[in-house]
């Protein structure tokens, strides 16, 4: 019977085993969910860190690559391991009408330092019912300079004119950002971008000039694809999120350049999905991290841009590099000549139709 | 009692005592099969019938406007625009899910059926409290849409708990106004192109293992037992290593900065500005699914004609046949058992591809089971999602059957 | 092969373009994993050889990527986590999935072919549609992003390997020890524990070594229906492969493909003790 109680043995070891794998999920600590990279060391750097010394409360980053899904999930199962989520502002509205985000409109958010109230020092779309701002960011394109020895890109045309600037490029698969950037390089004026693409044949001249370079497009789908594919000299040139490039160049010496014309600005915000375990500690630090100084500090660390006004004069230098940071900021005037800020209405009413003639498109 | 001794010399009751003891025997061995065969069926068959009830069951809608609902089932589109009453009731009920937060989930339903119909919805169930009687004509001045037919038949469409859209939608195909079955416009065409799609990239795929495959196969079957060994590690080992690392190395090989690129500029066969475009496309996942896979395709074929006697070829070969017709005549056919069942295997499970078309294939490469997790993930249609996998989960059982038929699912081998 | 005295001189020719082929098919099996090895010393953050690496240049390569894997807590986690969840989900697939084959093995089964096609079942199934079918089961349950959620399905992903290999392990078993085991009087329980597992425990060992190695790779159900409190090394890698291409996924590609090749070792060398035991003869 030596074998049989062995045999036992394994399974008691095997039910001790699960127990404690079960119970080690639950410990003092708050999940903050972002777009890894550079863009998490950031956070990591400015809100974390000071976060952890101040409260004593541990912070555990986890990537993820934007959507409601895991959210959706969580919180209709009721296994919200998630404690505060960095998402997009379209995100934001669907998450909060559908009723997967716990409200913030009764949080205390902290005046800027001339003690201007927190509502009116944020900028007008940053504060919803269910979700503080933290960053400006844009969606601009980037080229390696050694795939351009001559003549540079510079305007939006260029990424679209393959005839003068021969070369793969990067896009993010989906049709958010690529039609309006299709409709900017056929020459339509950002304040019309959105009323144009309201209709059939809007629709179709952006898909048009999307054929004219379709066996030249790669598709990205994460934020740290664009400088890697870039650098790895897969496309010469690519859509990407103005920060991460501001990365490449400044920590890792890449010779990429950005090109701010056709930008196309977004937010992104901080949500708590509801019914999560510590929504008292994830309220503080969405608190926390929204400060003037925090979001300005943020800033040190990649160039996006803070939501509060009283932030932007205090934002620095980059803590590694020493570089200025104002001038490669979204929202610095040099770079607004020609951006577009990103319609989440439109998106939120046609980006079923839009995702399913892309696709469309796409498998054409 | 009788004596154990006379049990024996009674025919009749041997018999019986033979049968009974049958009978105990078979329910034993169904006994001990019972508790896998039970969580199975639990944890897997249940699971998969859940993935066919989503593709047509969903109440989600007709839980948050039950009232609506009901007035909507007797309305129908030859009637004209619903009456006031049924204004009135989709209003108070627009207005209570606004307060209990259920809005978004109807307006995203509602949006798959009909473009901006959310933004209608929204912007009625904000302003819902303050309107006035008659409804019908503040909802249809608040926005025109309350006055075409479109959002009406939309939502009884999403208010009916059972449909079969998504599985028309899964074929391409809708319900238009009048609720008969037609293709959707040529724009939005997308999954038959890509079912067809996963299919030829299977055939290819199972056509070159086999090509690949069989001489190995062969090879191994005819060396040396010591170099036979040998030479299934060399087979197993990719096999047991990980589908990611399996697929991470294509990367490396096929990258524009690559191993393969770097050969070729060292070589002079290009130069570096020539660089091929290997991955992200078609054929660099088809490259990548063969080495993968063809490990499945070898193991069944090499335990066939490891047991076809050499004795068969030679013969043959001494009644006069040459070596080529000896092979085509006798020793092939020998192998048709394996070959179907590595043909068949690697065609099966090619048709559920998922990680190597994700990091390799770009858009072109794109199969069928990224959809899936699309729709799963990104756009949260689960109902399509289920109904697209019920797609590929009949035509994967037809296989199955066929397999089980030609081959038989007891010869199965791994190694 | 062996009717060499046969052959003609065209024929001798075609044999050796035959074993060119073929040697070529084994290069295209192997190759692709011998290439990271390498790589994953390089000590530039490429992902691709650079020319001093090409000349040998001892400063090329370092352990830089394999010292990041240790020590990032992130890859440590996933790797306790993916030999935890590997483990259990052997233990539990091997349980069943003996119990299953050695009643497949029966002749008197009744619906043997049936209860076989649901076994296997799960290797044939789209592992999208099975994710997707778990993650449907698992949501009302509360069992998404837990490990015995994922332990359950791992276990049935891994079942039909565990039936296949012990299955074929109780080929050429001898029955007639079982009932001689009985005939002295031994409980079936005490015959099973003394008799037939001790036989068929090379099967059973190889069968569990296919469980550990299917879960400890598997990424796709993982995918589904974990969380991060489940991070396992292929979803790290997954993560890893989309967004930072890190040179540490060569490192950790190379560790896998060392862990794959001492289990394949393992495996032969119980194959050549479970042949033994069986009496089939060693050709």
């Amino acid at each position: 019977m030596l074998l049989m109680r062995r045999f036992l043995g394994v399974i008691f070891v095997l039910i001790l085993g699960l127990s404690f794998g079960m119970t080690s999920a639950f410990s003092e600590s708050l999940t903050v969910v972002s777009w890894g990279g550079s863009y998490t060391h950031s956070q990591e750097k400015a809100y974390h860190e000071p976060f952890t010394s101040e409260t004593g409360i541990k912070v555990l980053s986890e990537n993820y690559n934007g959507g409601l899904a895991e959210i959706k999930t969580q919180v209709e199962t009721g296994t919200v391991t998630w404690d505060v989520v960095d998402v997009e502002l379209s995100d934001a509205l669907r998450g909060c009408d559908e009723g997967l985000l716990e409200p913030l409109d009764t949080l205390a958010l902290p005046p800027a330092p001339d003690g201007t109230p927190a509502s009116s020092d944020f900028m007008e779309e940053a504060i919803t019912e269910c979700a503080v701002g933290t960053i400006v960011w844009s969606t601009i394109y980037a080229y390696n300079e050694k795939s351009f020895p001559g003549a540079k890109p510079s305007t939006i045309a260029d990424l679209f004119d393959t005839k003068k600037f021969p070369g793969k490029r990067g896009f993010r698969k989906g049709p958010k950002v690529t039609l309006e950037m299709a409709l900017m390089a056929d020459g339509v004026s950002p304040n019309q971008v959105y009323a144009v693409l309201s209709t059939e044949a809007g629709l179709k001249r952006a898909f048009a000039k999307l054929d004219s370079i379709r066996d030249d497009i790669v598709w990205w789908e994460s934020g740290s694809q664009p400088p890697q594919l870039l650098a790895d000299g897969e496309v010469a040139m690519s859509t990407a999120y103005n920060g991460r490039i501001f990365n490449a160049v400044v920590v890792e010496d890449q010779p990429f350049t950005i090109v701010w014309d056709g930008q196309i600005q977004d937010l992104d915000l901080w949500v708590i999905p509801r019914g999560g375990k510590n929504v008292e500690a994830a309220k503080r630090f969405v608190a926390f991290s929204t400060t003037t100084k925090a979001l300005a500090d943020q800033a040190k660390y990649i160039a996006y841009g803070p939501v509060r006004m009283s932030s932007i004069p205090q934002v620095g230098r980059h803590a590694d590099s020493g570089v200025d940071m104002k001038p490669h900021m979204p929202t610095s005037p040099a770079n607004t000549k020609n951006a577009l800020f990103n319609d989440v209405f439109f998106w939120a009413d046609f980006s079923e139709e839009l995702n399913q003639r892309f696709a469309s498109w796409l498998a054409k | 009692m009788r004596d154990v001794g006379s049990v024996g010399l009674d025919g009749v009751a041997l018999k019986r005592a033979l049968e009974r003891s049958g009978r105990r025997r078979r329910m034993w061995s169904f006994l001990v099969v019972l508790p896998p065969l039970i969580f199975l069926l639990v944890a897997f068959v249940y699971p998969m019938g859940k993935v066919f009830t989503r593709g047509f069951y969903d109440s989600t809608v007709s839980e948050i406007i039950p009232e609506t609902t009901a007035l909507l089932s007797s309305w129908d589109v030859g009637e004209g625009l619903p009456s006031e009453e049924v204004y009135a009731t989709l209003l108070r009920e627009l207005v209570a899910a606004k307060k209990e937060r259920t809005l978004g989930l109807l307006g995203t339903r509602l949006n798959f059926e009909l473009s901006a119909a959310l933004g209608v919805v929204k912007s009625t169930a904000r302003r819902g409290a303050k309107m006035e009687a008659p409804y019908k004509e503040s909802m249809i001045g608040l926005s025109e849409r309350w006055g075409s037919l479109d959002i009406w038949v939309a939502l009884k469409r999403v208010s009916e708990n059972v449909s079969m859209k998504h599985f028309l939608a899964s074929v391409d195909l809708e319900y238009d106004r009048e609720g008969s079955i037609v293709l959707v416009p040529e724009e939005e065409r997308v999954y038959v192109k890509i079912l067809l799609r996963t299919l030829w990239m299977s055939l290819v795929v199972s056509f070159f293992t086999l090509l690949l495959g069989f001489p190995v196969a062969h090879l191994m079957a005819t060396v040396k037992r010591k170099h036979a060994n040998l030479l299934l590690i060399l087979v197993l080992l990719p096999f047991w290593t990980s589908l990611l690392v399996r697929t991470t190395s294509w990367i490396v090989l096929l990258q524009r900065n690559g191993v393969v690129n770097d050969l070729l500029v060292w070589t002079g066969l290009l130069s570096d500005d020539q660089r091929l475009s290997m991955m992200f496309n078609m054929e660099g996942t088809l490259v990548a699914m063969v080495q993968i896979l063809l490990p499945f395709a070898i193991l069944p074929m090499y335990s066939v004609m490891r047991t076809i006697p050499p004795s068969y070829m030679k013969a043959a070969r001494s009644l006069g046949a040459s070596y080529g017709y000896a092979f085509l005549r006798v020793y092939v056919p020998c192998t048709i058992p394996g070959l179907a069942a590595g043909v068949l295997l690697v065609f099966i499970l090619s048709t559920g591809y998922y990680i190597t078309p994700a990091l390799l294939g770009g858009d072109e490469g794109m199969m069928i089971s990224n959809f899936i997790a699309f729709h799963m993930k990104k756009t949260l249609n689960w109902g399509f999602a289920a109904a697209l996998a019920c797609v590929v989960l009949l035509g994967v059982m037809v296989l199955y059957w066929l397999y089980d038929r030609l081959v038989g699912i007891e010869k199965l081998k791994l190694g | 092969m062996a009717s060499g005295s046969y052959r003609t001189l065209s024929e001798r020719m075609w044999g050796w373009i035959f074993l060119l082929f073929c040697g070529g098919v084994f290069l295209f099996l192997v190759m692709p994993l011998l290439v990271i090895v390498p790589l994953s010393f390089n000590a530039q953050p490429y992902f691709t050889f650079t020319s001093e690496m090409l000349r040998f240049d001892s400063e090329a390569f370092s352990f830089r990527w394999y010292e990041q894997f240790w020590l990032s807590d992130k890859w440590r986690s996933s790797l306790v986590n993916s030999f935890f969840i590997a483990t259990v989900t052997a233990i539990c697939a091997s349980i069943l999935g003996v119990l299953a084959a050695l009643g497949l093995s029966r002749p008197e089964m009744p619906y043997r072919r049936l209860i076989n096609a649901i076994l296997i079942s799960p290797l044939i199934v789209p592992i999208v549609v099975s994710a997707a079918g778990l993650f449907f089961f698992f949501a009302p349950l509360g069992l998404i992003g837990t490990f015995p959620g994922v332990i359950i399905a791992h276990t049935v992903l891994t079942l039909p390997f565990v039936v296949i290999t012990v299955t074929a392990t109780l080929v050429g078993f001898d029955k007639s020890l079982i009932r001689a085991g009985l005939m002295c009087g031994a409980s079936p329980l005490r015959v099973f524990f003394q008799v037939t597992l001790p036989l068929i425990l090379p099967g059973v060992l190889s069968g569990a070594l296919f469980a550990f190695v299917i879960s400890f790779d598997e990424v796709v159900v993982v995918l589904f229906v974990a969380s991060v409190e489940q991070q396992t090394v292929p979803r790290q890698m997954w993560a890893g492969l989309r967004e930072e291409l890190s040179p540490i996924i060569l490192a950790v590609a190379t560790v896998l493909i060392g862990v794959s090749v001492v289990l394949l070792l393992m495996l032969e060398m119980l194959r050549r003790r479970s042949d033994r035991l069986r009496g089939v003869e060693e050709t």
